[in-house]
């Protein structure tokens, strides 16, 4: 209630400031966020320091709110709904969760390997201990996947609920995969106890510092190339897409590369947020590939408004911060908070909050 | 001197039958473990119908040891002197059987049975000995194989003949007991000739070579059970997926909305029939058989008001917006299940399967086919009739067809939209309820049952095709189907893995589904 209430009142400030106000209130956002790591940085016992607690929380939001922006990609720009976006945010954060496994385990091997009584590493693992391999693996294991589901299902031209549910199966297979011992990714426990990360020891301030300001500079960065796309030539036929897929057909246009391409490009934009959440999170295991974390990402970008590029980083912040305080506060009901958002926004908010703002505005 | 003789032999003699007359019983509780051992062994060999309450009694730990030694029954309740006229003085210690005897004890009842006049009690007797014969019951089961006159059940005791004389001396008694195991389908004899065959444990040639051509034969009659249990559980895999994907095809078909609640659906079916069987147990324990019977009415209107409540209430106001309508459905599956959680709690509930859907029926030795299965296969097909006659032969079912192949169209003929969408809505997730209700009768029970069946049932629907009961059928036991067979060769999960794979594959050829209606519409 309150919640609604506040954001009216946004809505009526920022209505009568206009839209340079807007982009001052972003600069804020910007520069508070960038603040944070170095306010964690200051002694305990200053009255302006971060707790752990609080960078990792706004972190792993942050991160969220990189896959909220590339499901909007393909969601409110191209029309795609994905339902297994969770699926590429966890291969990059395996990716990275193989290489810090590697540093913690030093010469030997991964403890859980060695649980296994498995005597070598598996092929995949191969030149994990190097950094730069990794981050290529950060890269390579969401995008290949992508490339390959998206060429076969663009090809055939599923769409629509079709393609959700495909991408909803696909990132289930992919929680039953991690799911067994025998796949090499450490079994239901995942990745955890991780030690240092290039050296550096991973819960030392300087080095979540470091990782949060990471985080914030690839979420501008998304925001940039997501601008830039839509602006572009490029950003117009994929909306021609999501309105009118046939009509641009008969246009001339093919429209499988521009899906293909925005596609696989949300997926790396997944990976590269997962691989920053992992450090930061300290686990990695399959339920991230859960169907249900894809859906809820879906939520985010819907509250925060399709189409637009502020609406999911706005909506994965809400609903992560409802769901911090719900589980702490009421843990009983937040699935029925959470169950009551999805239908009411999809009821009576089909542009989300950035859409409210708006049409305040217009008034 | 001679007669005190006489008297001391004569009490000698007196005293004999007595001991004599204290027979079996007191002889097993006077003597230690090994001599028990020994005892029930030789009673194994050879079996006495006079011995059957003393067994029974020792089975059911009823036998006491009074003072010196002698041995008494619990009868009803009291202990009675299981052999002459003893009185108990104070109450006797109750006999307690080591594992070791306790195993012997079976063996011996096993014996025992083989005297049945019950056929059906003679094999499982015979069945029994299979696994548990000793040497020393050779010659009982010799004598038992030549008087049998059940054929099944002198099948059964020559196999556990045969399993005996592989350690027999004589090679052709080996050779022919060999043999014997060939033509049999049981796991049991693949164990038995694999063991003989070990290194070092056979030594003639062509015993040898015999016990490798039984062994081929037992796999292949094995393979032949396992392959047709594998089929069996696809079969009914299938007709449970059937029942989940039914209902959504229909309203996928109609609406063209996907209805993420739909696995809840049958979860409620399923919590329906558990307060179904309760209200049983409380108000008409007499019929608790019959409850399953009664759920199915009862479920299905449940599940169907509810799937109504929602049409009427949220879907209906997202028409022409799938992607959206998909979101809100999670979101009342999301409420439902937490619900769910709250008032019945986080745990499974017990339903209980009644009499008549537990059990099946023993078709080859390694495969059974439980009742609670075949029936819920027969009952999908009934439910698919069913829909088929409803949607073929009433005025429903023809408006229903009209709104899917033409919306706009049934509209401008008076077809009332909003009502058929409503009622259709209400049959697919009454037929969900149903599901429910046979998914609680093989599985548990619990608030994330649906969960665990709704994305196959979405991949039925994909892969059939929507708006074709045919498709539905076909695409939900072929997946049943491929599912199983090709669970026990990769694993389950990359069986599931694979069929996806596939699905996506078939899907390039055939993007509408295995039967797609016919049409010119495009956006």
């Amino acid at each position: 209630m309150t919640q609604a209430l506040n954001q009216t009142l946004l809505a009526r400030a920022t209505a009568k400031l206009g839209p340079k106000a807007s982009l001052a209130v972003l600069g804020l956002v910007l520069i508070a966020l960038l603040a944070m790591p170095l306010l964690h940085l200051l002694p305990a016992d200053n009255a302006l320091h971060v707790s752990a607690y609080g960078l990792t929380l706004v972190g792993k939001i942050l991160c969220y709110a990189i896959v909220a922006l590339a499901l909007d990609l393909v969601w409110g720009y191209a029309g795609m709904l994905s339902l297994g976006h969770g699926l590429f945010f966890a291969l990059g954060g395996y990716a990275m969760g193989m290489y810090l496994m590697r540093q913690s385990a030093g010469d030997g091997l991964p403890a859980f390997m060695s649980f296994l009584a498995w005597s070598e590493l598996p092929w995949y693992w191969y030149g994990t201990s190097n950094f730069l391999w990794a981050m290529c693996l950060v890269v390579l294991a969401p995008g290949l996947l992508a490339l390959v589901f998206g060429f076969f299902a663009f090809r055939s031209r599923i769409k629509g609920v079709y393609f959700s549910i495909m991408t909803q199966a696909l990132t289930f297979a992919g929680m039953l995969l991690f799911f067994r011992n025998e796949t090499g990714f450490g079994g239901n426990n995942g990745f955890t106890n991780f030690r240092t990360i290039l050296g550096f020891d991973i819960t030392a301030p300087g080095t979540r510092a470091f990782l949060f300001f990471c985080t914030v500079l690839l979420l501008v960065g998304s925001l940039a190339l997501g601008f830039a796309l839509a602006r572009s030539k490029f950003g117009r036929v994929l909306t021609a897409l999501r309105d009118a897929e046939n009509r641009l057909m008969f246009c001339g246009y093919d429209p499988r590369g521009y899906k293909l391409f925005i596609w696989v490009l949300s997926a790396v934009l997944c990976g590269l947020a997962g691989a920053l959440y992992v450090p930061q999170v300290g686990i990695i295991n399959p339920s991230e590939m859960s169907p249900t974390n894809s859906i809820e990402a879906a939520i985010w970008v819907a509250l925060g408004g399709r189409g637009t590029l502020i609406g999911p980083l706005l909506g994965a912040g809400l609903v992560n911060g409802m769901k911090s305080w719900f589980t702490v506060a009421f843990p009983e009901y937040w699935l029925f908070a959470l169950g009551a958002l999805f239908i009411v926004i999809t009821l009576f908010l089909p542009k989300g909050v950035i859409g409210l703002l708006r049409k305040e505005k217009d008034q | 001197m001679p007669t005190a003789l006489y008297r001391i032999l004569l009490s000698l003699a007196l005293l004999l039958p007595l001991t004599a007359h204290a027979g079996e019983a007191a002889d097993f509780v006077a003597a230690s473990p090994a001599k028990q051992a020994k005892l029930l062994e030789s009673w194994a060999a050879q079996p006495d119908p006079a011995r059957q309450a003393l067994l029974d009694a020792l089975q059911q730990g009823r036998v006491g040891v009074g003072a010196g030694k002698t041995a008494f029954l619990k009868v009803d309740g009291s202990w009675q002197a299981a052999e002459g006229q003893v009185v108990a003085d104070g109450t006797p210690k109750t006999l307690r059987l080591n594992n070791r005897l306790r195993g012997l004890l079976a063996n011996a009842q096993a014996a025992q049975q083989l005297l049945s006049a019950e056929p059906a009690q003679r094999l499982a007797a015979a069945q029994e000995l299979q696994k548990k014969a000793k040497p020393s019951q050779l010659s009982l089961l010799n004598a038992q194989v030549a008087a049998e006159q059940d054929k099944a059940v002198r099948a059964a005791l020559a196999l556990a003949l045969a399993n005996l004389q592989l350690v027999d001396p004589d090679p052709a008694v080996r050779l022919s007991a060999v043999r014997l195991l060939g033509e049999s389908g049981d796991p049991l004899a693949r164990t038995r000739l694999e063991g003989l065959l070990a290194e070092g444990v056979e030594s003639d040639a062509a015993v040898r070579t015999a016990a490798e051509t039984s062994l081929a034969q037992v796999k292949r009659r094995l393979l032949v059970g396992e392959l047709l249990g594998q089929a069996f559980s696809g079969l009914s895999l299938g007709s449970i997926l059937l029942l989940a994907a039914l209902g959504l095809a229909i309203t996928f078909g109609l609406l063209g909305v996907i209805n993420m609640a739909h696995g809840e659906m049958l979860m409620l079916g399923a919590y329906t029939t558990y307060m179904v069987q309760i209200a049983f147990q409380n108000f008409a324990p007499g019929y608790l058989a019959l409850y399953p019977l009664a759920a199915l009415p009862v479920a299905f209107f449940v599940t169907a008001a509810i799937g109504m409540a929602l049409e009427r209430t949220v879907i209906r106001h997202l028409y022409g917006r799938p992607l959206e309508t998909l979101l809100a459905t999670w979101g009342i599956s999301l409420i439902l299940i937490q619900a769910v959680r709250v008032i019945f709690g986080a745990q499974n509930v017990e339903v209980a399967n009644p009499g008549w859907l537990s059990g099946g029926v023993q078709v080859l030795p390694n495969l059974v086919l439980p009742y609670s299965r075949m029936v819920i296969i027969g009952f999908a097909l009934f439910v698919v009739a069913l829909t088929w006659l409803l949607l073929n032969k009433t005025r429903l079912g023809l408006n229903v067809r009209a709104v899917t192949q033409n919306r706009n169209m049934a509209a401008c003929c008076g077809v009332p939209t909003g009502r058929v969408d409503m009622l259709a809505f209400g049959l697919g997730s009454g037929i969900a309820g149903l599901g429910g209700v046979a998914l609680s009768q093989i599985g548990n029970v619990g608030p994330d049952l649906g969960q665990s069946y709704i994305i196959d049932s979405f991949l039925v629907v994909v892969l059939g095709g929507v708006g074709q009961l045919a498709g539905s059928v076909l695409a939900a036991f072929g997946l049943g189907i491929a599912n199983k067979l090709l669970e026990p060769q990769i694993g389950a999960v990359l069986g599931k893995i694979l069929i996806l794979a596939l699905i996506i594959l078939f899907i390039q050829k055939r993007p509408q589904g295995l039967f797609a209606l016919k049409g010119r519409v495009i956006d």
